[in-house]
């Protein structure tokens, strides 16, 4: 299964976190922070895992792809192809584009409940659920145009 | 108003997206006290009656949690009551807030069970989605045990989307409350045939997680993912369906045989990459025996690791290496191609290609793959220099040095490591280092000159990564001195002043072994004419005419420099050894024992010399405050109190030819060599325990009354030895310098007894079986016999060596391999032997009792709990049951794991057989003895299905499932 998707910027500030099974959050904090070190000091044009061992146990799997200025990381475990899983950040990263037409870290930044709302849509309970980037705007945008109508939660002021 | 904000304060309340934007605005710093002004906003905001103001003030209380670490669980219970609004953007903010900030100790967590089963029952969809989301994550035992009915519904769900979702959902389900599994075990195997992609899936998904964990349950779904494998054309069901066949085709060789060929050919038509990766990751994992497949499998590798792309080559590099275990072949057909990956730009590549090297390193090439290695380390990374030298290090001591040959080679090499700048590897040269020393008798000249390089270089001492190697090279060149060429260099080099800058532990060894240079030299200086008749056998012994008068030359000219006298010296001793030709292996064995050549290394001139240098030396560290350094020092200084003056007279009386048995000095110098002379060999962890207790001792008694405070305590009872190193038990410097200081007084206690062992059994390990033999009568030290001993333990030694070179195998080898020290049982690798640990768990165990309808075991967690529930259940529960008991299959293989099942609850479930013990004897009065064991009258309904299943299972046949 996956077991946690994490997205950074290229300082180490985490933009999304979501972890499959429950982690205190100091444990997910130390775990963002050693992840980041290990990526800043890997050079350009290498390949997309990381030897996790020590930093997440003997099966965990680490991918991670650079998209601009933010990290995509996938931890996952033997369960799970690791080139598999690439497609599938590939996927994530293509309807984030399409929900908000050229994506970029502001996005990400600003619009919190929708990039989870996005994430669940392919996975759930650490399994993948839906491959295909199409199908999850479809049903992202189905959940949010039944809100549209009252999308502001603070109330107008008159 | 009291308690909740006011309107005015609802209408200015800030947005999330308000809070984010103070966060990008604030100094750099600031970021804590945004962080904390926000969340007295939101304590105050989240009382609020308005739930839009509740929402935005938990959804910022979200944010801040899930991106900046906030502590939330004070506002669990915010969450649960915001779920309940029927408005769909609020429910979606608590159940992002619960799934993201919900333990399971949370306490609320049972209040939303109520809210959870409303959504899931919803008609509303997207409402359904949002409460699986969040069961998904926050799923405890209680709320699986609630709302499984109510997954089980939904399985069969006419919505695709729900389904798919319901699906994934049930996974943690099971795991959490392994009951459900009787529930809606048959609905998720209906979902195999679904004609929906997506949710066959999600379902495969979920079997391949559960088969990881137990795949024998799973055998009879095989024809199922068979009939998938063969007829799916998508790519992610094809990889959950290899990953359930990598793990069931170990289980069933007929089944292996089976799926071969369609793997094969999703290998050769398929175009994606991660497909074709796990084909072969399949193939060679799980399918190694066919050939045919394997080399497909292999010329898919290869074309991985020519790609452009470095994923394909790590992974290809990894394939390799799980292929390499049994196929050894197909690493060494890569040969070039991995060599070369370890300059590769990639860390993750090269450790790889290192990893492979590594794989490959055989007795005929470790000595070219070492020097390929060694110039890689020279230009690498300062972190990957060191990773290969790890890997050189333990290859080469990997099974007691298994793959060396040629010794000298050996700890050239690792003379060669220490110098590579980078080599922060010096813990485990030291240990190497003393270890060989202590096990190859042959390799001790040659360890004493890469010791001896090692400690007159003065800059190695300022590198602080090298000190514990040159820890290691002072105890080699103290222990085994008699092979130094030049004892007063070294003596010069054990003390030279830039030792200060070594640490005190190490220092102290220096000082240790200047000691045992200094005993040595006093004794070949007064010993001419006592070696002389203790080793009249000794062959070499004629020669020793020779530079004994080089000796009297030197003294006679007092102009002559003692080191130039030194080097005629040395070359005289050389040169009989050469005459001797062939037996030179044998000399070192019988020199090491007795010296009788260097009679004369300790001139007047020379021993004036060395007194000082001791004096110089270690006369200002008399007052250090470092203890080890002190007593040491204390010690040396001692002996050359006492034996100074008179070894003084002695040469100036006698002129060299001091008649020395006279001498106190002599006594005492012979002592201490005597004791230092005693050879020190690996110790197994277990020698003690052999050693027999001498009468009138009594152990243990006043440490009786301990057994009641430490009763539970277990002292580990490793199988992992001290390798012979002198400190690695208790390794703290204290007890290893304490070591050489307790040989000198115990000597008439171990050393005796050791000799006396070797001597009954021309052995040098201690046999666990003969215990009896060991005498209690410990001759007293410097006892004459000891003298005996030696030599005697020398012509073992001889013995040994010549039976050693009768080799069996590789008679080609030019150079004869020598003795390698092993203890009994010790040396083996401790690769424990550990059966790898049966991960039986519930879930298994519910399917088990599924699938077989036979005597499985009741999950023993939920028992307590879970008694009323089922009862209620009880019915639909048989009905499965029947349904699905009718596939048989045999007990084959499972009651080993169902025993340490029994085993882990064991505690409870002792406790509920003893409850039930009646009712179960009642209820299965005709099932069969060994079973009844494992069986617990839980529900009568099951327990009467169970006994019809029970007797069909009886007959052990293995269904082939494909037929």
């Amino acid at each position: 299964m996956i077991r946690a998707v994490i997205v950074m910027n290229d300082k180490g500030k985490p933009r999304l976190v979501k972890f499959y099974e429950f982690q205190p959050v100091e444990k997910q904090q130390e775990l963002i922070r050693s992840i980041y070190g290990v990526l800043c000091s890997r050079a350009e044009k290498v390949s997309n895992f990381i030897r996790a061992d020590s930093i997440l146990g003997p099966d965990a799997r680490l991918v991670y792809k650079t998209y601009a200025t933010l990290y995509f990381v996938f931890i996952f475990d033997t369960s799970e192809n690791e080139l598999a899983i690439l497609d599938l950040m590939q996927v994530f990263v293509e309807a984030l584009d399409k929900c908000f037409s050229n994506v970029c870290e502001l996005d990400i930044v600003f619009n919190f409940n929708k990039v989870h709302s996005i994430l669940d849509e392919i996975i759930l309970g650490g399994q993948v659920i839906e491959t295909s980037s199409s199908e999850v705007v479809k049903a992202v945008e189905e959940a949010y145009r039944c809100s549209s109508s009252n999308s502001s939660f603070t109330p107008v002021v008159n | 108003m009291f308690g909740g904000p006011s309107l005015m304060d609802s209408i200015f309340q800030r947005s999330l997206e308000d809070l984010i934007k103070s966060f990008r605005l604030h100094l750099p710093g600031g970021e804590p006290t945004v962080v904390s002004k926000a969340l007295d906003e939101i304590r105050y905001e989240i009382r609020s009656t308005d739930l839009t103001t509740k929402a935005a003030a938990l959804q910022k209380l979200t944010y801040l949690h899930s991106l900046h670490h906030a502590d939330m669980s004070w506002a669990a219970f915010h969450a649960v009551e915001l779920s309940s609004s029927a408005f769909l953007p609020h429910k979606r903010a608590a159940y992002l807030a619960a799934s993201l900030s919900f333990r399971p100790s949370t306490d609320v967590l049972l209040l939303l069970t109520n809210q959870l089963r409303k959504d899931l029952t919803s008609t509303n969809h997207l409402e359904v989605s949002l409460a699986l989301e969040c069961l998904s994550v926050i799923c405890t035992p209680d709320l699986a045990r609630d709302l499984s009915p109510d997954l089980f519904t939904m399985l069969g769900s006419s919505k695709n989307l729900v389904r798919k979702k319901a699906i994934a959902t049930t996974l943690r389900v099971f795991s959490q409350y392994s009951d459900a599994v009787r529930v809606c075990f048959k609905k998720l195997v209906e979902n195999l045939e679904s004609g929906d992609v997506q949710t066959v899936s999600a379902t495969v998904g979920v079997f391949c997680e559960l088969a990881l964990r137990e795949p024998r349950a799973y055998l009879p779904l095989a024809p199922e993912f068979y009939r998938i494998l063969v007829d799916s054309r998508n790519n992610w069901v094809l990889i959950k369906v290899l990953k359930v066949f990598a793990k069931l085709a170990a289980l069933d060789p007929r089944l292996a045989k089976k799926v071969v060929e369609p793997i094969c050919e999703h290998m050769r038509r398929s175009g994606a990459k991660s497909l074709v990766f796990e084909c072969v990751r399949t193939i060679l994992s799980s399918l190694s025996v066919y050939e045919s497949a394997v080399k497909l499998a292999v010329a898919k590798v290869r074309e991985f690791l020519v790609d452009d792309d470095q994923n394909l080559r790590y992974l290809g590099l990894q394939a390799l290496s799980v292929v390499g275990l049994k196929h050894l072949w197909a690493v060494r057909e890569n040969k070039e191609v991995v060599i070369r990956s370890l300059s590769d730009a990639d860390p993750n590549i090269k450790l790889q290609a290192l990893q492979l090297v590594m794989a490959m390193v055989s007795e005929d090439n470790v000595t070219e793959i070492c020097r390929v290695l060694i110039t890689y380390a020279l230009k690498a990374d300062p972190e990957f220099c060191n990773e290969i030298l790890g890997f050189i290090l333990s290859a080469c001591s990997r099974n007691v040095y298994e793959i060396i040959i040629d010794f000298d080679w050996y700890v050239s090499l690792l003379g060669e490591i220490s110098r590579i700048p980078h080599c922060q590897k010096g813990e485990e040269i030291e240990n190497q280092l003393t270890d060989i020393g202590m096990r190859v008798e042959d390799v001790r000249p040659e360890l004493v000159h890469v010791g001896r390089n090692l400690l007159i270089d003065p800059a190695l001492l300022g590198n602080p990564f090298i000190h514990r190697i040159l820890c290691g090279a002072a105890w080699v060149s103290g222990e085994y001195v008699q092979f130094s060429t030049n004892q007063i260099e070294l003596m010069e080099a054990l003390l030279q002043p830039r030792t200060n800058l070594l640490p005190p532990s190490i220092r102290a060894v220096y000082i240790q072994s200047a000691f045992k240079v200094l005993t040595f030299c006093l004794n070949v200086a007064f010993l001419p004419n006592e070696a002389a008749y203790s080793s009249s056998s000794c062959p070499i012994n004629e020669y020793s005419a020779s530079p004994s008068f080089a000796g009297h030359e030197s003294l006679a000219d007092c102009e002559q420099d003692e080191f130039l006298n030194l080097r005629v010296l040395s070359q005289s001793v050389k040169a009989p050894s050469v005459k001797n030709g062939g037996d030179t292996a044998v000399n070192h064995v019988k020199t090491s024992a007795s010296l009788p050549l260097r009679n004369d290394i300790l001139t007047q001139k020379s021993a004036d010399k060395m007194f000082t240098l001791v004096k110089t030396a270690l006369a200002p560290l008399v007052g250090s405050h470092e203890v080890e350094i002190h007593e040491r020092v204390c010690n040396i200084l001692g002996l050359l109190e006492l034996t100074q003056n008179e070894i003084s007279d002695g040469f100036s009386m006698e002129k060299g030819n001091f008649e020395s048995e006279e001498l106190k000095a002599y006594e005492i110098i012979k002592m201490m060599r005597d004791a230092f002379s005693e050879e020190i060999g690996p110790v197994a962890v277990s020698a003690r325990d052999r050693v027999p207790i001498p009468e009138g001792l009594v152990l243990e008694e006043n440490l009786h009354y301990l057994e009641t405070i430490c009763g539970d305590i277990q002292f580990p009872i490793s199988s992992s030895f001290f390798l012979g190193r002198p400190h690695s038990g208790e390794r703290d410097g204290v007890s290893f310098f304490n070591r050489p200081i307790i040989e000198v007084s115990e000597s008439s206690n171990e050393s005796t007894l050791l000799t006396e062992h070797r001597k009954r059994h021309g052995l040098y390990y201690l046999p666990s079986d003969k215990k009896e033999v060991v005498s209690c009568e410990y001759p007293p030290a410097n006892d004459p016999k000891m003298q005996d001993d030696i030599t005697d333990d020398a012509e073992d030694l001889v013995k040994l060596t010549e039976q050693s070179l009768v080799r069996k195998k590789k008679p080609s080898q030019a150079k004869p391999r020598p003795v390698v020290l092993k203890l009994d049982e010790g040396d083996e690798i401790s690769v424990a032997a550990e059966k790898p640990e049966s991960k039986d768990d519930m879930v298994s165990g519910a399917l088990r009792e599924l699938l077989f309808g036979s005597d499985a075991i009741p999950p023993s967690t939920q028992i307590n709990s879970s008694d009323k529930l089922s009862s209620k259940r009880s019915g639909k529960v048989s009905e499965v049951n029947e349904n699905v008991g009718n596939v048989r299959k045999s007990e084959c293989g499972t009651p080993s794991s169902r025993k340490s099942k029994h085993h882990s609850h064991g505690k409870e479930r002792e406790r509920r057989s003893s409850e039930k013990n009646v009712e179960v004897r009642e209820e299965n009065g005709q099932s069969n003895k060994q079973k009844s064991g494992h069986r617990h009258g839980r529900h009568k309904a099951r327990q009467r299905a169970d006994g019809v299943a029970n007797v069909v299972s009886q007959t052990p046949v293995i269904p082939d499932f494909l037929l």
